[in-house]
């Protein structure tokens, strides 16, 4: 097996060979030494006439696809356009800084940039937090994932420009039958990457491999670089020989297989003939990184990435949203220029102002004015759930269905949603706020009962979660499920009375900070401690009925907010 | 820009027929494109399914229109009641000239500003001459043609709000900025999505007359397939298009004869009473659910060449048709496609 640094040096010559056929690299890798000198290495395997262009992180829209030049507009006096980022990097590399906290929408004209072909990518991810990564939209689409944190140094030779240069003009010539093709594809699947572009990609970097050593033919070995490289961090189960049950597979490409029962394919891996496949898989496994597998147990959330790069929240609001007026400001860094409004602001000095040749406007920067957007900010309903035994042993069951209820509320006023549940010790967060009530409520089917009522930590960490969602600019409305028989106090130590004093303390902070809150009593019977609770809180407070589904619909209907 | 957009131009695209599988996902473009009145397709599924490569595929696919030459919506030379302002106006004075111009298939990127949505001030002739003249945007340019959003779920609000104003009018009516301009707008929606990222806000969900699925190829030789195909066009585009082209032409072939026979496909009592009952059963809402369905099944009844509508033909298309518009718990996204085959098989049989 190749050190991580070897394989490293090996990615950067293969990507070098072809850039925009494997679409790019995600380094991972804080910046320092290893970084550097793996971004030096790239530089020399590049072709001189390969542009390299770095993208910083709130690249302006008219900077990252072109548009109009304002200051040489205004000198010249006839429209100047500028070309964009992704314009000048075509045909060679754009590396992203900070990839981990590019801004959704930047991220989405960078994959409609992979998919159109043309450029390579290199995501410069400095995430530090297991969930703190690029898009995974993004990440399907670049070939290479590497991870640089055990690399110090690179011992092999410096890359050879002319070789690499050889090897793309060579790579037009190499084939690949179908035996590689298949031992590719059945990797991949026994590997549980679901995304058919891995293989896709893998091929190309066999060919590039292939390419590289001058042949004309791709071989096993040429597979196996890839596989490695390719799959290897991509894998989400090491089984050789078992598919992932299909339901699971489409539905979840990151997740291990949870439920070995589902229904199988009948076109399982084992009823072709894969005579390579084998070898193959004994490369990849080999390379497959310890410790990556067992972070799939930590379910898909950890898994999957961030679609929306949550990071890059605090966007200027003068960038989205509804256009609400203008005020004076420079034009530039996400700002837009609002042009009627500067030219009025202009009008009146006109004949103050020496006019200039051609009797042109003259427009100065004091006259710039900006257009100013309202973005509407969203709701984010934190659902905080009491799954101890008390209200497992009643109503669990029905308090799911109440949440769910909730949930289609949200579904249809596009609130995002967040879960919480706490029991035994503590709380736990289930579901950062997501828009996916898919997801949400597949964790909720999940949610397993059981132990003390600590209600404190309960609210406590819906507390935290709700002051983050805050700090994002969104509103954050608590809806609490409980039957208020708090038994487990915030040191961990049992006794009701100060367990009921904690929720209580715990409850006032709500109200003080004036965050919205709702009390869903699930107790058989109304239970003037929920109902103190609530008024602690500050919080509504609705009791349960019993069973029937449409007077739990109605009363859950009333309490929902607004 | 212009540089980036020249060298797509010139990229050829993956060819249609050459997509693996995915059948409802095509047969869904195909009738849009048969009878664009049917409210635009929504293709929800994972990653790399080849979406947005069916769709892009699409513009090459489909028969090259008229148009009037110089029409910055690309008015249709035939149709004068569904002429923009301009080719009204100019219409007595001079003769009208047309042009063969490829249907437009425009995409509509998830970060796009109002401006370039429906229109703003031209800033070139503000600038240089100081007119006030109008800069079409992308609704201009998707007259007549499909309007595609990829991820269409993660579109902000008042984007959507506007297209769905649009998409229901037929008219893109702009007032901002000191101008006041009304010009045709009509298209096909296309919106595609990954149902893992977001949902869909029900208002635009149910402006779309039909909403397929895209897996994943579950099985080897598909998979196999699909990335043969790819690395094949990579190789070889021109090629690998050329290749294709007679599947391609075959299948324009059948669009263009289905749409000319498509007035004359008869929906009989029986067909009304198949899709009436198919939605009593599964409880849809309105009546928007039955009159897509059937105008989705005329539509495959004249691409098989059939003049009349059966089950055969409503059985196809009723999934797509119907699976976004059940009255349910919208959590229940992934059962919609079982409870409407269920359906299907209790009231056509099986």
């Amino acid at each position: 097996m190749n050190s991580p640094g070897a394989d490293a040096a090996l990615a950067c010559e293969l990507f070098a060979v072809d850039p925009a056929g494997t679409g790019g690299v995600w380094l991972r890798a804080g910046p320092g030494p290893a970084r550097d000198a793996w971004l030096a290495r790239l530089r020399a395997a590049l072709a001189d006439d390969m542009p390299v262009r770095k993208l910083p992180l709130n690249v302006a829209d008219d900077r990252l696809l072109g548009g109009l030049d304002l200051a040489a507009t205004l000198r010249a006096g006839r429209p100047v356009t500028q070309p964009g980022i992704l314009a000048e990097a075509d045909g060679g590399v754009l590396l992203l800084a900070m990839a981990e906290r590019l801004p959704p929408l930047v991220a989405a004209h960078l994959t409609g940039a992979l998919d159109r072909g043309g450029v390579g990518m290199v995501a410069l991810d400095e995430g530090m937090a297991e969930d703190e990564r690029p898009s995974a939209a993004l990440l399907d689409r670049l070939a290479f994932h590497l991870d640089l944190a055990d690399v110090t140094g690179f011992d092999e030779p410096a890359p050879d420009a002319g070789r690499i240069a050889a090897a793309r003009n060579r790579l037009g010539q190499v084939v690949a039958d179908d035996a590689v093709v298949a031992a590719l594809c059945g990797t991949a699947m026994q590997l549980g990457i679901a995304s058919i572009r891995a293989p896709v990609l893998a091929l190309r970097v066999a060919r590039a491999a292939c390419a590289l050593d001058g042949r004309g033919s791709i071989s096993m070995e040429d597979a196996a670089i890839a596989g490695r490289l390719v799959f290897a961090r991509r894998a989400t189960q090491m089984l050789a020989g078992e598919p992932m049950p299909p339901e699971e597979a489409a539905e979840e490409p990151r997740e291990a297989p949870s439920d070995p029962n589902e229904t199988t394919s009948d076109d399982a891996p084992e009823d072709v003939e894969i005579p390579l496949a084998d070898i193959l898989l004994a490369a990849v496994q080999a390379a497959i990184p310890a410790g990556l597998l067992s972070q799939i147990s930590f379910g898909p959330e950890k898994m999957r990435g961030r679609s929306a790069g949550r990071a890059g929240k605090p966007m200027p609001s003068a960038r989205q949203g509804r256009p609400i007026g203008s005020r004076r400001g420079k034009p530039g860094s996400g700002a837009r220029l609002h042009l009627i409004e500067t030219l009025k602001a202009a009008a009146p000095w006109q004949k103050l102002r020496a006019t200039a040749p051609g009797g042109r406007l003259a427009i100065r920067r004091d006259d710039f004015r900006v257009k100013l957007f309202k973005q509407r900010t969203g709701t984010t309903t934190v659902f905080v759930v009491d799954a101890s035994g008390s209200a497992a042993l009643t109503r669990l069951a029905e308090t799911k269905g109440a949440v769910e209820l909730l949930l289609a509320d949200c579904y249809v006023r596009r609130d995002e949603v967040a879960l919480i549940a706490f029991r035994g010790q503590g709380a736990e967060l289930l579901l950062p706020p997501t828009q996916s009530l898919v997801r949400a409520k597949r964790c909720l089917a999940g949610l397993p009962g059981g132990g003390g009522t600590p209600v404190a930590h309960g609210i406590d960490a819906a507390m935290a979660l709700a002051q983050t969602i805050t700090f994002g600019g969104r509103t954050a409305i608590l809806t609490l499920l409980t039957d208020g028989r708090a038994n487990v106090a915030r040191d961990g130590s049992p006794g009701r009375a100060r367990a009921e004093a904690d929720a209580l303390s715990a409850a006032g902070r709500v109200r003080h900070a004036k965050i919205a809150a709702m009390l869903i009593d699930t107790s058989p019977r109304p239970n003037p401690a929920a109902a103190r609770l609530a008024g602690e809180m500050g919080a509504r407070y609705v009791a349960l009925p019993y069973a029937n589904a449409d007077a739990l619909s109605r009363a859950v209907r009333a309490a929902a907010p607004r | 820009m212009t540089g980036l957009r020249a060298s797509l131009a010139t990229r050829p695209v993956f060819p249609f027929s050459a997509i693996v599988g995915q059948e409802e996902m095509k047969l869904g473009l195909i009738v849009a494109a048969i009878d664009p009145g049917i409210g635009g397709v929504l293709i929800f599924g994972d990653r790399g399914t080849g979406k947005s490569t069916a769709v892009r595929a699409l513009a090459s696919l489909l028969p090259p229109m008229r148009a009037i030459e110089g029409c910055a919506y690309a008015c249709d030379p035939g149709a004068s009641s569904r002429w923009c302002q301009d080719c009204r106006e100019r219409q007595p004075f001079e003769p009208v000239r047309s042009k063969t111009i490829p249907v437009p298939v425009v995409d509509l990127p998830l970060g796009a500003t109002e401006d370039r949505v429906v229109g703003a001030l031209d800033l070139e002739q503000a600038l240089a001459h100081g007119v006030k003249a109008f800069e079409p945007g992308l609704l201009a340019r998707a007259n007549r043609g499909f309007l595609y959003i990829d991820e269409a779920n993660l579109l902000e609000d008042h984007i959507v709000d506007l297209l769905l104003d649009v998409a229901a009018s037929g008219e893109n009516l702009v007032e901002r900025e000191g101008l006041s301009i009304r010009h045709p707008a009509r298209f096909v929606l296309i919106g595609s999505g990954n149902p893992e990222e977001g949902e869909l806000r029900p208002q635009l969900l149910d402006r779309f007359g039909l909403s397929v699925d895209v897996r994943t190829p579950e099985d080897l030789p598909t998979r196999v397939d699909v990335v043969r195909r790819r690395d094949a066009f990579e190789r070889d585009p021109a090629g690998f298009t050329a290749e294709w082209a007679k599947h391609d032409a075959r299948l324009r072939r059948q669009i263009v004869l289905a749409r000319a026979a498509l007035p004359t496909v008869g929906a009989p009592d029986a067909a009304l009473e198949s899709a009436a009952r198919l939605c009593i059963r599964l409880g849809t809402d309105g009546l928007r659910g039955e009159l897509t369905l059937i105008r989705a099944a005329r539509a495959v009844a004249a691409l098989d060449g059939d003049s009349v509508v059966d089950d055969r033909h409503i059985r196809r298309v009723a999934p797509a048709a119907l699976r976004h518009r059940l009255r349910r718990n919208p959590l229940d996204d992934a059962v919609a496609t079982t409870r409407v085959e269920r359906a299907i098989e209790e009231i056509l049989g099986a």
